[in-house]
Formats: structure tokens, C-alpha cells, sequence
């Protein structure tokens, strides 16, 4: 009765007043990871999507967050900026104290997981999922926090498809030992498997690793697909006598 | 461009059963260990239970991001109140406590179904069951959870407690020893996991008793 | 007698009778009835021989677990079989239908039947019913033209491929057939494949579980291997077992005979008047 007449004649709608994210623009699909022998792995690709339309063909979203944690973003990229952002206050912050402490992965997850939670709570989500690996004082740490909060650690974490597509595999053939090789092949299966069935996907990968002595993040690179089964030849012959 | 996903939810089920048993001298709290999301398994290690104070735990199922913001701030005020008096907290006063920080959030409610179990200060059984905005009851066994309408039924067909309208007002425990509850509990989620998609992996099971906590566990049906 | 005003029982096909009342309460927000879904994962491949289809036997109706153990891989023609997911009722429907038809087929031409003639029924079935007959399949078999694989949507599109996979779980088991497939199985590890597939359905997808029903297609012959694999046994059972003994409490018991006799009236005064 008494609302704002400006607001009730406006040409954009009622979803422009509101400063919430009502849905994602920019995204990035899957991020997957795993623990190995001497820290964490992380994959993901470089594709940034404007709805269906493949719009960005560079986009790192693997991070490096202080001295020992690893960050990988699926979902929103500007909202995985402004968390970028805030990280690196966080990070600044502490070193001020200039204590020869420095914080790890555990409290990097936790303090993400606290900053996720709280903007749902304030129905003004951070639209990521977010991964997070690290290493420090030889404990090694992977854990994943969603959009609204939900929070858990595990040897082997993937987003968004690589859910549905990279655990099985992961749970299939993860074990505590893999050297390094052996877990970039691992990983590599999966971005295969997640390129072949995952539409927004795109054949151009970072994978980063993590260890008690530092951090490496790949240059991108592509991976070998193989397209030549027969019945992908002529597909009609299949099915001669139907449509 | 198209709305990819206009409906956001604050909300998630993240699925998992819970059952508390008070006996004479022991209380046994149990939940799974999957943690899952529509019909995704997001990790099959997950705790359930949570210690609050020396002689009170709680397990929670329901919306995993509620449940660990809850239990964080359970574990504050728990701090807050050793250093104001002292002493752990009782058990039936951090079932109080648990009721008030539910219906504190009475209108975005704390998306959790929580038993929690404990001894009072008799060294007797005690079990604290909710719903997700605070309303609660004492009683001598409880489940909550995806499971819980599985598990009930049997709990009721086995350890019927006396009416709560008898007078003079009955003790709630049940009379099982330590070891048949701990077997019962086994049975009930084994069951459970048979019929219940969102239960399964592993059991975990805290025994509190004069002795203190004590932890055990047992493999459930991974499918 | 131009226009009979019986009822003449239905000739065939659904009965669309309560339609506009069904519109009326859903539009009053009445909740429809939930159905019994096979939650499932379903796949197929070509292999050397022929062809090989798998199943879960987990069905359910929301959370829960209706039936632990039953058949998705449906019978269509002896050379013919048929996996189902979606609703179980229009599953086994539509599989039943069109393997009469098939059969009815072959009376007529007394030949085999073919892969095509299966999938033009199904889809043709479904397509006319735009999505409502909510069945999705694996269609397998081996016929005089080779062995053929498809997948049939709820809509009636299809698709022809050396493997598919269908169902809640097609995501699992399509992770493991887009890293281990080849050209050129041999039944061996064609068999593995599949059965690694469906066991990637059901310990990683909750809507599948349970069992694993296989089903080799070759020429000539044909194998249906039902449980072939059960990964998933109760994890526990009590030593000592349990007794139910305690029955509704009797709190009171009053017996009221039924009246013994009839009381007849004598004479019959009343009726004289």
C-alpha cells in the first residue's frame, strides 16, 4: 500500500533494485583434486561461460592463497574475485603481526566456509563452490565448501559435473600412495571423461600442485581425445530403416 | 542471457539418521557417516556427533551447514559457561540451552533434527530429542533423520517406554544392558540402511558411561 | 439403431476419463500420487559378438527402497532385450506391448525379428504421448543385419552408439565407459566393463543399488545372467535375533453374546385390519 511508486514504475523490474546474485553470469565448470604422496592436486580447465555461449577461453581458476593453500573456484568468476580479494586482505592482515606464524589450508578452509555461510545467511550468496588444498607443517589438507556452506574434507573433492562424473572414477582408483605422475594421469582421466560429457568444458587445463616445498601451476595445455568409432562414422547406418 | 538457476535455496538436505538410548547407568548415541546431496554422495566419512561436554554429546542430521554452525556455537557458550562457573555443563542443561538457540531462530530456522544424549547428574541415561525450531522432550530413546520412520517404529516395538501420563511419573529409561543397546543399535541401521537411500557407508556409535566416552564403529551397506 | 447408446468396454489404448477433474484438483492444489520410480542405472555396449546389456535391481518411491532386487532388463524378442528407467509402470509397460507386437511380428513374416522394427515401435509409442509415458531405454539385440545398441528418450528421440548408459545413474557408469571402452571387447572383458559400470551406478548414485543383472546378446544365443553380482549384503545381523512379544495390552474384556433367539410375535391381528 504504501510502497514506493518509483520502484512500482520501473523499467527494469523489480530484480534491479536487488544487489543479490539471482543468478550467475560468467561461470566456470568443474574443478577436481586429490591428495597424494607428497601434497595435492588440482585440475581444472580455462573455460569461462556467459550461459551457454563459451565467452572466456583463459580463465585460471586455480590460485595460489598465501604460503601453503591452493584455491580452486567453480561457478561465478566475478564473485570468485571479490573472494580473491578478500583472501589477500586475510593473508595481508596476518603477516602484519609479522609473528612468524602464517596461516594454513585449515584455517583458510574454515575461514571460506565462514564467509559462505554468512552471506547465505544474508540471502546474498557467493554463487561458488570452492576447493581447497594445502599443505603445512607435513599434514596435508583437501576440503570443499558449496554456495550456502556446506562444508567437508575428504582425500579426493570435484564441483559442480565433476560430481557426477570425476568421483566415481576417483573412488574407483584413488589410492593414499600415487606419486606424482600417477595422480596427473588420474586427474587427466577425469578432465578427459569431464570434456567428453560435460558440455561447458573446454579442452585447455591448468593442473597445480602443492607440496611442503612450494607451489606449481601448469601453463595450460590440452589434452589427446579420440573421436574415431566406427558407429561415430556414418551414426545412420545404425539404424537403417528408421528415423 | 537465461536464467541458469533462478530458484537459489538457502536450504540443502544432506540426509543421515541419528538414535539415542538411555539406560540406567549408560547412554549410547549412534548416526551414520554419509553425507549426501539429492542423490549425490558428497563424502562417505562424515561425523555426525558431536561432544559438547564431558557427559553430553549430540547428533544432528539435516542441513550440514546449520549443523556446524549450531554445534560452534553450542561449543562457545559451553566455553563461556566453564570460565563464568567452572564446570562442564549438565547434560539436561545444555538440552535446555540447545532448545533456546533453536528457537532463537524461530524464523530462519536451523535446518538440524538433533538428539542429544547424555548422563545427568544422577550418572542415569538422559535423552534430549528436537524438531528443527526448538520444541523438545525428555525421553528414554529417540531417533531423528531421513531414517528415523524406519527406526521408530522398531525402537517403539522394543523398548516400549511407560506413558508419560502415568502417575507417579515412570522412569523413561529402558531396561536393555549396555550391550543389547549397542546391538540394537547395530540392528536398527543396518535396517534402516536396507530401505533408506540416504543412510549408509559407516555407523559410528559413542557409549557414555561411568567410565567416560568411548567410540565404536561398524561398516554399513555402501550402496 | 444408427447410434448405440451403450457402453462398449474400450478397445484399447488409456483411458483419458478423468483428465479435466484431475486439472480441476490439481489447480485446487491437491498433490498427485507419487509413482514407483526405478531410480536406476541402465547401460549397454557392443562387444566382438554382439551386444551386452546391465542393470542395478534397486527400485524406489522417494527415499525409500521399494524393492531391492528386481528386473530392469526387460524380454523384447529371444534376439531382442530391453533395459527400463523412469516410471516402472510405463517401463514394463511399453516393453510388454511392443514385445507382442514383435512377436505378433513374427507370426505374420516368420522371420526374426530386427533391432529397428523394436526401436520404431518404442519411440513411435512414445513420441505420440510427447514425454507422459516416462520410460527410459536401453534397446540391445542381434539381428540377420549385426548386433545393434540404442537409446530411446522419454520423448521418442533416439540414438544409436557402441555404449550407452540411461537412468539416474548414466552419469557414474558413462565415466567409467568414457575411460575403459574400446572397439573390439572380447565377452570377457566386455562383461567386466559393464559390471564395473553398473557397479559405478550403485555405490555412487543413491538411486541405484543393490544387484547386478547382466544380459550377452550374441548371434544365435543369448545369456541372461540375473544377479551376477551381489556386492551388497546386510552388514549385520544380531547373534541372538529379536522377539516381538509384546502385543496391544488388553486393558478390558467384555463379552456381548449375539441375541440367541428371534422373538416372533403370535397371531396376526395387526394384519386383519
Amino acid at each position: 500500500m504504501h510502497s514506493n511508486p518509483a520502484k512500482n514504475h520501473s523499467l527494469v523490474g523489480p530484480e534491479a533494485a536487488s544487489e543479490r546474485t539471482l543468478y550467475p553470469y560468467v561461470t566456470g565448470t568443474s574443478v577436481v583434486a586429490i591428495k597424494y604422496k607428497d601434497g595435492i592436486l588440482m585440475a581444472a580447465d580455462m573455460g569461462g561461460s556467459y550461459g551457454s555461449t563459451l565467452r572466456y577461453k583463459s580463465v585460471e581458476r586455480l590460485k595460489l592463497i598465501g604460503k601453503h593453500s591452493l584455491l580452486g573456484a567453480s561457478g561465478e568468476m566475478s564473485d570468485f574475485q571479490e573472494i580473491l580479494r578478500n583472501l589477500d586482505e586475510l593473508i595481508l592482515y596476518d603477516n602484519m603481526w609479522d609473528d612468524g606464524n602464517s596461516l594454513g589450508p585449515k584455517e583458510v578452509h574454515s575461514y571460506l566456509t565462514r564467509m559462505m555461510y554468512n552471506r547465505r545467511n544474508k540471502f546474498d550468496p557467493l554463487w561458488n563452490s570452492l576447493v581447497l588444498g594445502g599443505v603445512k607443517n607435513g599434514q596435508k589438507y583437501l576440503g570443499m565448501v558449496s554456495m550456502i556452506g556446506v562444508n567437508f574434507e575428504d582425500d579426493h573433492v570435484a564441483t559442480g559435473f565433476g560430481n557426477h562424473l570425476a568421483r566415481p572414477i576417483l573412488r574407483d582408483e584413488w589410492h593414499e600412495n600415487l606419486t606424482f605422475e600417477e595422480g596427473v594421469k588420474l586427474l587427466e582421466k577425469c578432465m578427459r571423461v569431464l570434456l567428453y560429457r560435460d558440455r561447458s568444458a573446454v579442452n585447455k587445463l591448468q593442473i597445480a600442485k602443492i607440496t611442503e616445498v612450494g607451489v606449481t601451476i601448469s601453463q595450460p595445455y590440452s589434452l589427446k581425445t579420440f573421436w574415431g568409432y566406427s558407429a561415430f562414422h556414418n551414426p545412420t547406418v545404425g539404424a537403417e530403416g528408421s528415423w | 542471457m537465461t536464467k541458469q538457476q533462478a530458484n537459489w535455496s538457502p536450504y540443502d538436505n544432506n540426509g543421515g539418521s541419528c538414535v539415542a538410548i538411555a539406560g540406567a547407568d549408560y547412554c549410547v548415541v549412534a548416526a551414520d557417516t554419509r553425507m549426501s546431496t539429492g542423490y549425490n554422495i558428497l563424502t562417505r566419512d562424515y561425523s555426525k556427533i558431536c561432544k559438547l561436554a564431558d557427559k553430553c554429546v549430540m547428533a544432528s542430521s539435516g542441513f550440514q551447514a546449520d549443523v556446524k554452525a549450531l554445534q560452534k556455537l553450542l561449543a562457545a557458550r559451553h566455553l563461556i559457561y566453564q570460565h563464568q562457573h567452572n564446570k562442564q555443563m549438565s547434560c539436561p542443561a545444555m538440552g535446555q540451552l540447545l532448545s533456546n538457540t533453536l528457537y532463537y531462530k524461530r524464523f530462519f530456522p536451523y535446518y538440524s533434527f538433533n538428539v542429544l544424549g547424555g548422563l545427568d547428574s544422577e550418572g542415569k541415561g538422559c535423552v534430549f530429542t528436537y524438531d528443527a525450531v526448538g520444541s523438545y522432550e525428555r525421553v528414554g530413546y529417540s531417533s531423528q533423520g531421513s531414517g528415523s520412520t524406519l527406526i521408530m517404529p522398531f525402537l517403539d516395538n522394543q523398548l516400549k517406554s511407560p506413558s508419560p501420563l502415568l502417575l507417579p511419573a515412570q522412569d523413561a529409561v529402558t531396561p536393555l544392558s549396555e550391550s543389547e543397546a549397542v546391538d540394537l543399535v547395530k540392528t536398527v541401521f543396518a535396517s534402516a540402511t536396507e530401505r533408506d537411500i540416504y543412510t549408509g557407508d559407516k555407523l559410528e556409535i559413542v557409549i557414555l558411561n561411568a567410565e567416560g566416552i568411548h567410540r565404536e564403529y561398524m561398516e554399513l551397506r555402501k550402496d | 439403431m444408427a447410434n448405440s447408446t451403450v457402453d462398449l468396454p474400450h478397445k484399447g489404448g488409456f483411458s483419458f476419463d478423468l483428465c479435466r477433474r484431475n486439472d480441476m484438483l490439481a489447480n485446487k492444489g491437491v498433490q498427485p500420487p507419487s509413482f514407483r520410480k526405478t531410480g536406476t542405472t541402465i547401460v549397454g555396449l557392443i562387444f566382438q559378438d554382439g551386444v551386452i546389456l546391465g542393470a542395478d535391481t534397486r527400485a524406489t518411491e522417494g527415499p525409500i527402497v521399494c524393492d531391492k532386487n528386481c528386473e530392469k532388463i526387460h524380454y523384447m524378442a529371444p534376439n531382442i532385450y530391453c533395459c527400463g528407467a523412469g516410471t516402472a509402470a510405463d517401463t514394463e509397460a511399453v516393453t510388454d506391448m511392443v514385445s507382442s507386437q514383435l512377436q505378433l511380428h513374427r507370426y505374420h513374416t516368420g522371420r526374426e525379428s530386427r533391432v529397428v522394427t523394436a526401436l520404431t515401435l518404442l519411440k513411435k509409442h512414445l513420441f505420440n504421448y510427447q514425454g507422459h509415458v516416462q520410460a527410459a531405454l536401453v534397446l540391445g539385440g542381434v539381428d540377420i543385419t549385426g548386433p545393434h545398441l540404442h537409446t530411446i528418450y522419454p520423448h521418442g528421440s533416439t540414438d544409436t552408439l557402441p555404449y550407452a548408459t540411461m537412468g539416474s545413474g548414466s552419469l557414474a557408469a558413462m565415466a567409467i565407459f568414457e575411460s575403459k571402452y574400446r572397439e573390439g571387447l572380447t565377452r570377457e572383458e566386455g562383461i567386466n566393463i559393464v559390471v564395473e559400470a553398473i557397479c559405478s551406478g550403485i555405490f555412487n548414485d543413491l538411486g541405484s543399488g543393490s544387484n547386478v543383472d547382466v544380459c550377452v546378446i550374441t548371434k544365435g544365443n543369448k545369456e541372461y545372467l540375473r544377479n551376477h553380482l551381489s556386492p551388497n549384503p546386510r552388514t549385520y545381523v544380531n547373534p541372538k535375533g529379536f522377539s516381538f512379544p509384546k502385543k496391544t495390552e488388553i486393558l478390558l474384556t467384555k463379552i456381548t453374546p449375539l441375541k440367541e433367539k428371534v422373538e416372533v410375535i403370535e397371531g396376526g391381528d395387526a394384519m386383519e385390519e
